[in-house]
């Protein structure tokens, strides 16, 4: 298994966020989480990304706990993207030379513009002002950043909302082919229904517990 | 020397000028009159009990002595540093360390160069200065690491979800720490004779000792200052960030 959630809990200042979750997710799948706004959805993908550590439960990744694994080099291979991404820097060129100094390797220009092209964003946009991007660009920007190296598992945390149409289809574009083509599994927290109809499986959460589970 | 002419009745009308100051302070309701005179009441304090434990200590110039006022010198100006550093882990033992490395290494080139020789009457003064300076500088790394990990919390949280480790995440804001806290001793070089006339030089000018005598000490404890800042703020800011992360790798 990829991932096994076992009565996986977390609480803050003694109040519960999430209590008893269990689940599995098989390499290549696609899983979304939904459910209402403050039900713990996003502690959870938080809770597999090791930004956060659970209070109650195990999480195994290849049937390894977390523990087991050096904190950075599991979120080289597990990423998590974030709902509303802070891009730093100055510029483009700088967000996307931070993979490749994670790595200790040179920055590959033509491997950033051929990313930037597939979230259809120009090889100018490189030396763009972070300053001067719109919000669609800034995710679009911080999503690749994401993906330059491809990780084996991605985390996204509701990274479509508040964009407009086309950026959306391009952005769920990506993320359906790099599930499809390359085998990356997809962990999503989303409200969008044609992101949800993609998805091997539907976990609705509520209350920070697991209600239902579609396949 | 001869002109060297505070008496304690001068100093008993000095004290006018802290009346001014307090009316300044009743007037314009700002608040800060307990606060003065606590300080006024704690320097003079200070001062006369440092004024005759140091005449003693030139008095019998022991070594031991000697070093004794120097760690206690350190281990005031840590503990001082300590009370800017608003709840970061370990403050005291990080500010402890940088500043004895700081004023240590300092004063030892300075010996070993015979720039100061190791008496009493040069140690103690040129340790506090080393000291206060390096307390200073740390105090303003503490307080720009807590304002740039509160403000930038997401950018590092960013950082740390890539993949990276705490320095990787981290690097700009360790960065801006040290700029932060060695800036004010380089403005200080930078305006050295144009702005101020640093307290060296004056005491040496007022002591009677030949003005081109008196800037010799004062560019020979710019380089000290400049040495001491930049390793109390390097040691400080290296040794604090990883306070702000826990056992996990996580944001505390």
């Amino acid at each position: 298994m990829l991932f096994s959630l076992d009565h996986v809990g977390f609480e803050t200042g003694g109040r519960p966020i999430l209590s008893d979750v269990s689940f599995t997710v098989a390499e290549g799948e696609y899983v979304t989480f939904s459910g209402p706004s403050g039900s713990g959805k996003s502690t959870l993908l938080r809770l597999i990304a090791t930004l956060l550590t659970p209070t109650t439960g195990t999480i195994l990744y290849h049937d390894k706990p977390q523990n087991d694994y050096a904190k950075v080099d599991y979120r080289r291979q597990v990423s998590y993207c974030f709902q509303q991404p802070s891009l730093f820097g100055d510029s483009v060129r700088d967000n996307l030379a931070f993979p490749f100094t994670l790595r200790d390797q040179p920055f590959d220009p033509e491997k950033a513009t051929a990313a930037l092209k597939q979230v259809d964003l120009s090889a100018s946009m490189l030396d763009k002002p972070i300053k001067e991007l719109s919000g669609g660009e800034k995710q679009r920007v911080a999503l690749i950043r994401n993906l330059l190296f491809t990780p084996d598992v991605i985390l996204l945390d509701e990274v479509t909302t508040g964009l407009d149409t086309a950026t959306k289809d391009i952005v769920h574009q990506l993320i359906e082919d790099k599930n499809l083509h390359q085998g990356v599994s997809v962990l999503a927290v989303t409200h969008d229904e044609s992101e949800i109809a993609v998805a091997h499986r539907l976990i609705t959460i509520t209350a920070g517990r697991m209600e239902a589970e579609h396949e | 020397m001869n002109n060297l002419i505070v008496s304690p009745t001068a100093l008993a009308f000095a004290v006018i000028l802290v009346i001014i100051a307090l009316l300044l302070n009743f007037k314009e309701h700002i608040g800060l009159e307990k606060d003065m005179i606590i300080g006024v009441i704690r320097a003079v304090i200070q001062l006369t009990v440092v004024g005759y434990v140091l005449t003693y200590i030139i008095k019998v110039d022991r070594p031991a002595l000697t070093l004794l006022m120097v760690v206690i010198i350190i281990l005031n100006a840590a503990w001082n540093a300590r009370g800017r550093a608003n709840g970061i882990p370990h403050a005291f033992a990080i500010s402890l360390l940088a500043i004895s490395v700081a004023t240590i290494t300092t004063i030892a080139l300075l010996v070993l160069a015979h720039a100061v020789k190791f008496t009493p009457s040069q140690i103690v003064p040129i340790s506090g200065m080393i000291a206060s300076n390096a307390m200073v500088a740390i105090g303003l790394c503490y307080r720009n690491l807590n304002a740039s990990f509160h403000d930038q919390r997401q950018a590092v949280l960013e950082r740390l979800a890539l993949g990276a480790d705490a320095k990787l995440a981290t690097l700009d804001i360790v960065r801006n720490a040290i700029k932060t806290g060695m800036a004010p001793t380089i403005d200080s070089a930078k305006t050295v004779g144009l702005v101020s006339l640093p307290g060296m030089m004056s005491g040496l000018i007022f002591a009677g000792i030949d003005p081109s005598k008196a800037i010799m000490y004062q560019i020979m404890v710019t380089f000290m200052l400049l040495a001491a800042t930049s390793l109390a703020s390097v040691i400080a800011c290296y040794r604090a960030y990883p306070q702000f992360f826990n056992e996990d790798l996580q944001l505390r």
